[in-house]
């Protein structure tokens, strides 16, 4: 059993998509989708700046990560359990911008929940997406109970869950990978390792360098690879998801990256990390480390890149404006659906 | 109609489950090869294997999580958590996780899970094999909170729990396992969830208990009946949703009622069961609501006198209920 935590550099070379078996429009594809969840994320903290909308909490700088592993996956067909951050996750998966933006604004419509949960607490089961709360790593037992089921009925589905380094110390993160571990269920384990848990650095939340490490605890693979680099991400996600298909169980990816925002938009960062850090991770944002690569390569020219920031643009503008103006729940929806099935004796 | 006990009854509604439907599966510590800690499994792990009867890491936040993403995916778990004492573990998962699936996505996911729990004292179970828990997961709103007493009834809610599209957290009495023997019925017998029954008709007052108690509380009815005082006793069976309507109706009967359990007073069902009946019929009252409780002290003692002094007993409720007799 490999159980030696593997380190993934980042390649150089025009062709690396190619060599993944990624074709130059699904190499855009990814692009788009980063490109997307960073712009619904930015103009909502425009709008929550600007007063009318109280609260959002962010994907941004974590885009790689997320549509590098979405990516290695079949949306409808395989599962996803993500965590609050995940806006390239459940944009691959086929949520929307005005899905986001419906969720933003807490309208009637929105389909994660009715407009009942903050933004980025996702959930569709159409799409796949197991919905989640507010405490943290409790979707990694639900990830480790969906891939059972998958197991039980012998299909080959794969589950993937993600995380944050803060919330790898969960009980529920261990015993969800322990669980996986013992009967090899097909899940990826995907810690978006952004360095601090709020303003709880990772020195102050474990001993060790990476979260990988821990995978041999559990008797599967731990992978260590470069979180701003999307094509990094998706290779290591294309061979786990593979080794899960093969019924050879789960992988632990820890994707080390940077939250580019402030917690939410209630954190002050400012009290807790320096200008110079987050200038540093800046330099490495994933979208524009992509871009060039994409340039360099020859496949993204400047037309089609002014056609994809038209696109974005356009679909954000439109989301914002449907979601602004969408009917709120009302009073009357309050105690709908405490229950599938309600008993009144 | 053959006769069982209340572990003959809920081994036998799994069974059944089970073989109706391929997606029922059980997961919990020991529940496979050991067949439970008290044999509530027993012969299923050899007649269903190790994918339906699936021996869990001695972890319970993680048999309710991974229950939790099976009913997700089209499974119908039944979770065991060995002894209700141990489900701290899970709460966050039971209360934060499969109470508000259903609500926090307006509808979009529910949970077919039902988590079943021996709970209950007088077996000399000490201080972690011995408590009462209804009350703490009544006052989740998204929960579902049965609680059989007879074996009749502990295989027709635990069918109904099985077939609920919502989360179930179903108490098994441990003290009647083996203690409580009775008529069961052929084929399914459903009983459903939210429906509280007579179980013995009376004019004189009301005894409202679940559980070990309600087997008492039946007890004290016959012995009443020699004293010439005719006990109504009603099993409330669900906790939540509590049948209301069955509280009042008794209520406005007989205007006189002693609610009984097991568990702490503070806070109690009792307490919930009181209020319905100030809210709904405080006009029938002949007599002020009584109620016996166990004492607010950690429950419950390893020693036999601390034990006997915790719970309520036939002794004491008929002590209680000859008091509200004579008011």
């Amino acid at each position: 059993m490999a159980t030696t935590t593997q380190q993934v550099q980042a390649k150089g070379g025009k062709d690396r998509h190619r060599a993944l078996g990624l074709s130059d429009d699904q190499a855009l594809r990814m692009y788009e989708v980063m490109r997307l969840a960073r712009a619904v994320d930015e103009r909502m903290w425009l709008i929550n700046r600007q007063g009318r909308a109280p609260f959002v909490i962010s994907c941004q700088g974590q885009e790689g990560a997320q549509v590098g592993v979405a990516a290695a996956l079949k949306p409808g067909h395989d599962w996803v359990a993500p965590y609050y951050r995940d806006a390239g996750v459940v944009l691959w998966f086929g949520m929307t911008a005005r899905d986001q933006m419906l969720s933003f604004f807490a309208r009637r419509e929105d389909p994660n929940s009715g407009g009942r949960q903050m933004p980025g607490h996702y959930g569709s089961k159409r799409l796949h997406i197991v919905t989640g709360g507010s405490p943290v790593s409790t979707q990694l037992l639900h990830a480790a109970g969906v891939a059972l089921a998958s197991r039980q009925r012998k299909e080959d589905a794969v589950t993937a869950t993600f995380f944050g380094e803060g919330g790898a110390s969960q009980g529920d993160a261990h015993e969800a990978m322990n669980f996986a571990g013992i009967h090899k269920l097909a899940v990826l384990f995907v810690c978006e390792n952004n360095g601090y848990a709020i303003s709880v650095p990772q020195t102050h939340q474990m001993a060790i360098e990476n979260v990988a490490d821990r995978a041999a605890g559990y008797g599967f693979p731990g992978v260590v690879v470069d979180g701003n680099d999307v094509l990094a991400c998706y290779e290591v996600a294309k061979e786990a998801v593979a080794r899960a298909r093969r019924g050879e169980g789960p992988t632990l990816i820890e994707a080390k990256t940077y939250r580019m925002t402030a917690h939410s938009s209630d954190d002050d960062d400012k009290r807790y990390r320096t200008a110079e850090e987050v200038a540093l991770w800046r330099a490495k944002d994933p979208i524009q480390a992509y871009a060039r690569y994409l340039s360099e390569a020859g496949v993204l020219k400047d037309e089609a890149e002014s056609a994809i920031t038209e696109r974005v643009t356009q679909q954000v503008d439109e989301a914002t404006e449907y979601a602004e103006q969408a009917p709120d729940p009302t009073a009357d929806d309050l105690l709908k659906f405490v229950y599938k099935k309600d008993v009144t004796a | 109609m053959p006769s069982k006990t209340v572990i003959e009854a809920i081994r036998e509604a799994m069974d059944e489950e089970m073989q109706r439907d391929p997606s029922v599966f059980i997961i919990g510590e020991d529940v496979g090869v050991r067949g439970g800690v008290f044999l509530a499994t027993d012969g299923l792990y050899k007649k269903y294997g190790e994918y339906r009867v699936i021996d869990s890491p001695l972890a319970e936040s993680c048999i309710v999580g991974v229950a939790i993403g099976a009913a997700v995916n089209g499974m119908r778990p039944i979770a065991e958590i060995q002894f209700a004492d141990f489900i701290a573990p899970a709460m966050n998962q039971i209360i934060e996780e499969a109470a508000r699936f259903c609500y926090r996505t307006a509808g979009d996911f529910n949970l077919p899970m039902v988590i079943r729990a021996p709970w209950g004292g007088g077996v000399h179970g000490a201080l972690y094999h011995s408590q009462s828990i209804e009350a703490t997961f009544a006052h989740i709103p998204g929960l579902k909170v049965v609680v059989p007493s007879t074996p009749a009834d502990a295989k027709g809610l635990l069918k109904a729990a099985v077939r609920d599209p919502d989360p179930v957290l179903y108490l098994e009495h441990k003290r009647t396992y083996r203690l409580v023997r009775g008529e069961v019925p052929q084929g399914d017998g459903i009983v459903p969830i939210g429906k509280a029954e007579v179980k013995r008709a009376g004019t004189d007052l009301s005894l409202i208990a679940y559980g070990l108690m309600l087997n008492h509380c039946l007890e004290v009815a016959t012995k009443l009946a020699e004293e010439g005082i005719s006990a109504e006793v009603l099993d409330l069976r669900t906790i939540k949703p509590m049948d209301e309507k069955a509280v009042i109706d008794t209520t406005k009967k007989t205007g006189k009622v002693l609610v009984v359990h097991e568990d702490n007073r503070f806070g109690g069902i009792a307490a919930e069961v009181i209020a319905i009946i100030m809210e709904n019929a405080f006009d029938s009252l002949d007599a002020p609501v009584m109620r016996l409780t166990a004492p607010d002290a950690p429950a419950m003692p390893f020693n036999h006198t601390l034990e006997e002094a915790f719970m309520p007993n036939v002794d004491k409720i008929l002590a209680k209920a000859r008091e509200l007799a004579r008011l």
